[in-house]
């Protein structure tokens, strides 16, 4: 089929808006808004300019947009070498140790400036019980930075009253834009509701990024920010595999529905070598609403249990059958192998699988009661649903509701847990990224620092002037929310040494802005050509809307790449098979069509899955073993080789060719193996 | 339908510029009927009952109705946010209610000095490990 092309024969040529500036951060979620505040501090002294570009309202967008009850990443007497043995083992021992103790070594800043800024944390209370952000200010407790204690709900993990978390966040980072804009005489460094589509090369200097182009969502008008260094910080993907939910219940998601692989897509098509993008996160929560498990597990002490009532984390022969294919990955009872014995059971017809929430509310009533008293018990036991509550409602609402709309008390009955549809990300529990810079002081090999070819710059990509953060920068998982915003902060000072090492550097592009503003515009020309033909606007058979181009997408990625309807399966030959009709969808896409400017935002965004989940299934088929049970399995290869595969895997994409090479890359240990764990 | 508007309560945002639940949708889900001067939600299936629209809505005319495919009728869950805290109101299937009233800030909204008090910066340190406010030697790993 003939490819469609753009010269705004059929739709109206947009204007057009071209904008210089020295550090251009992409995002606007927990990471940018941490790269806006340092980026700030570095730059002002120097008249340094910043702009970030947001495609939503930044008081609430990103990850955080809704809330969250806790803090994932907070070290306070921890030290970092075990965080970094915490993460290997969650992510079954290959991870950039690197990264992560340089992330570990710097997130309770982040942290502390939070409370500064207005976010309340949970503290001990004296008689041993959790007092709220409130309480404890009104009991006078010391603040973080001063030493205070916060509630722990695990090792690693705080509690706070966090529905306007995102807000608080970004109010400070919107701030550190304004002092930036009066450092440097600049009337504008913050656009809300552009879209950034593409990053593009510098038209003399190979490999070094030079410019992005976006549209904005609200008027008829293309962006095109040319910078001397670019912070990307536009999230993973989610609603790239079929969900389990149909019709209106997609949008009920784990992860946020608006993260749409932009972070993946605009790097990879820039050139920056990717890593392990076979990685990817399912996890398992409760049934439909996918409301947080973590606090019901570390906090109320729940336990899950198949129907029977029998416990699929300690059943010895589910467990020897796993240590023969898994081997010592399994000791550990890491987030995947857990999803892996539940999914055993769920297979054998033991499920549903069930939070016992009833069994751990009655636990803690019986507990506070013969502590307290009836009286007092029971006070302490209504405070204890208020927080269970809490759980939900500031961070997973819709969950809320449905509990409500199914008649669920939880001090009643158990809920259903489920692993959701398979999602790309590398802040929470995954690590599917780019390969980027680390620090030079942690005993890493120099090839990840001081030899790096684009220069030795934290966090940088393998692109010049491209750095990473947040849920793109792989190998480097459990960030959570605290820790993207502390990469923010690490990749902005890195690109600001790299700003100021290079005074000289212009950045030019090829491409006419003419160019530009057709390529992106293309799908309204498509519409527009087209739309008069039949008497139906959805369907015609000379375009694809962008709801098509995504359910045809998830089709795809469910059925071969180890969706939910195949338990997670894949092999050499579905992969293969996945991939050819990926292919043609890619294809497809010459002919996708926007009626407006909410589809023209939707067709790139699912133009920017499409290339994620390649990328992903690239991956899954070149590492010829199963790393990570529990979230796809390799039936070819159903073990994990560490004698083969105790590797990173890097992939680079060619644009012009539409062309992959993938490869391994070694894996280097850094921080000693922790002593076994018993069970 | 996730969130949905009520008819009677929506002024459009008295025909400004774009109304509130528009400027803040992380998903740009709400949109504005110019004929009859209301919002609605455009893309039903893609939200994700982050209740900002709610929240943000100047006359409280925009609820959330369950995902259907999955939750049965006759359910709500009602905030009322304040400027430092948040009230809820859960009314179940069958008509128990459960009220909860949590902090969402202990500051005043708009009063983050982000800068106030913090060092500044050492163009010395640029390219060390840690970030402008570290004021300890960076931890490395002992071997």
């Amino acid at each position: 089929m003939e490819k469609e092309t753009c010269n705004f024969s059929f739709c109206a040529k947009p204007a057009i808006e071209e904008i210089e500036t020295d550090l251009l951060l992409i995002g606007g979620g927990m990471a940018c808004c941490g790269a806006a505040f340092e980026g700030a501090r570095w730059a002002n002294p120097k008249k340094i300019k910043m702009i970030m570009v947001d495609k939503a309202a930044t008081d609430r967008s990103g990850a955080v947009a809704m809330g969250l009850s806790a803090i994932n990443t907070y070290m306070g007497d921890n030290d970092p070498a075990d965080y970094v043995k915490m993460v290997r083992n969650d992510l079954m021992g290959i991870i950039r140790e690197d990264l992560v103790y340089d992330l570990g070594r710097v997130v309770d800043d982040s942290v502390q400036l939070f409370e500064e800024w207005g976010l309340p944390i949970w503290k001990m209370g004296d008689d041993g019980f959790s007092l709220d952000g409130f309480q404890a200010k009104e009991a006078g407790k010391t603040m973080l930075k001063d030493g205070g204690k916060p509630v722990r709900s695990g090792k690693w993990q705080i509690m706070i009253n966090g529905e306007s978390y995102k807000v608080i966040v970004a109010e400070a980072a919107k701030k550190a834009l304004e002092t930036n804009r009066a450092a440097t005489g600049e009337k504008t460094n913050h656009y809300e509701r552009v879209f950034i589509v593409k990053l593009y090369d510098d038209a003399k200097e190979p490999n070094r990024v030079a410019a992005a182009a976006g549209f904005s969502v609200r008027e008829n008008k293309i962006y095109i920010f040319k910078a001397k260094a670019m912070v990307l910080a536009a999230g993973g993907a989610v609603n790239v595999f079929r969900p389990r939910s149909t019709m209106e219940g997609q949008g009920r998601a784990w992860y946020p529905v608006w993260n749409s692989g932009s972070g993946y897509a605009l790097g990879l098509q820039a050139g920056a070598e990717l890593t392990m993008m076979e990685n990817r996160f399912v996890p398992a929560r409760f049934k439909d609403g996918y409301g947080p498990v973590g606090a019901w597990f570390l906090f109320f002490k729940a336990k899950a249990t198949n129907s029977l009532g029998e416990d699929y984390c300690v059943n010895p022969e589910a467990l020897a059958e796993a240590k023969a294919k898994y081997g010592k990955y399994v000791d550990n009872l890491g987030t995947a192998i857990r999803n892996h014995l539940m999914m055993r059971d769920m297979k054998l017809g033991k499920g549903p699988i069930l939070m016992r929430t009833d069994e751990a509310m009655a636990a803690i009533s019986k507990n506070f009661k013969e502590k307290l008293g009836d009286k007092e018990g029971a006070k302490k036991v209504k405070h204890l649903e208020a927080e269970a509550w809490e759980d939900f409602l500031d961070m997973a609402i819709g969950q809320a509701g449905l509990w409500a709309a199914q008649n669920v008390e939880p001090d009643k009955v158990p809920s259903e847990i489920m692993p959701t549809e398979p999602y790309l990300l590398g802040s929470h529990a995954g690590c599917a990224g780019f390969w980027c810079c680390g620090p030079d002081d942690l005993g890493a090999p120099e090839e990840w620092n001081k030899k790096w070819p684009a220069g030795n710059y934290n966090r940088m990509s393998t692109v010049k002037g491209l750095f990473m953060c947040g849920d793109i920068c792989g190998a480097s998982g459990h960030k959570f929310s605290s820790g993207s915003h502390a990469e923010g902060r690490i990749a902005a000072k890195s690109a600001i040494a790299f700003i100021l090492d290079n005074p000289d550097y212009k950045p030019t592009i090829k491409e006419t802005a003419d160019h530009l503003a057709a390529e992106l515009y293309l799908p309204f020309e498509v519409y527009e050509k087209y739309k008069t033909l039949t008497t139906d606007p959805f369907i015609n058979p000379n375009y694809i809307r962008p709801k098509m181009l995504q359910t045809r997408l998830q089709k795809i990625a469910d059925e071969y790449f180890g969706g939910i309807s195949t338990w997670y399966m894949t092999s050499k030959t579905m992969l293969d098979a996945g991939l050819s009709k990926l292919q043609v969808l890619k294809e497809d896409t010459s002919k996708m069509a926007a009626s407006n400017l909410h589809e023209l935002m939707r067709c790139w965004e699912n133009y920017h899955r499409i290339l994620s989940v390649e990328a992903h299934a690239r991956h899954i088929l070149f590492r010829e073993e199963s790393r990570y049970p529990g979230y796809y399995y390799r039936g070819d290869f159903d073990k994990i080789d560490d004698t083969n595969w105790k590797c990173f895997v890097n992939s680079k994409y060619n644009l012009e060719k539409d062309s992959w090479e993938v490869k391994k890359v070694p894996y280097v240990q850094i921080i000693e193996d922790a002593a076994p764990v018993k069970h | 339908m996730p969130s949905y508007v009520i008819t009677e309560k929506c002024d459009g945002c008295k025909a400004q510029d774009k109304t509130a639940c528009q400027y803040i949708c992380p998903n740009d889900l709400m949109a504005l009927d110019r004929t009859l001067m209301k919002a609605f939600n455009q893309e039903p299936e893609q939200c994700w009952e982050c209740y900002n629209c709610v929240n943000i809505c100047p006359q409280q005319a925009i609820e959330i109705r369950a995902y259907q495919d999955f939750a049965p009728l006759g359910a709500n869950v009602i905030p009322m946010r304040g400027t430092d805290s948040i009230m809820w109101t859960i009314k179940f299937r069958n008509g128990l209610l459960k009220r909860f009233k949590f902090p969402i800030r202990t500051t005043v909204e708009g009063s983050v000095d982000p800068f106030k008090g913090k060092p500044e910066v050492d163009y010395a340190k640029l390219k060390q490990p840690g970030l402008f406010t570290s004021t300890k030697a960076m931890p490395v790993i002992k071997k």
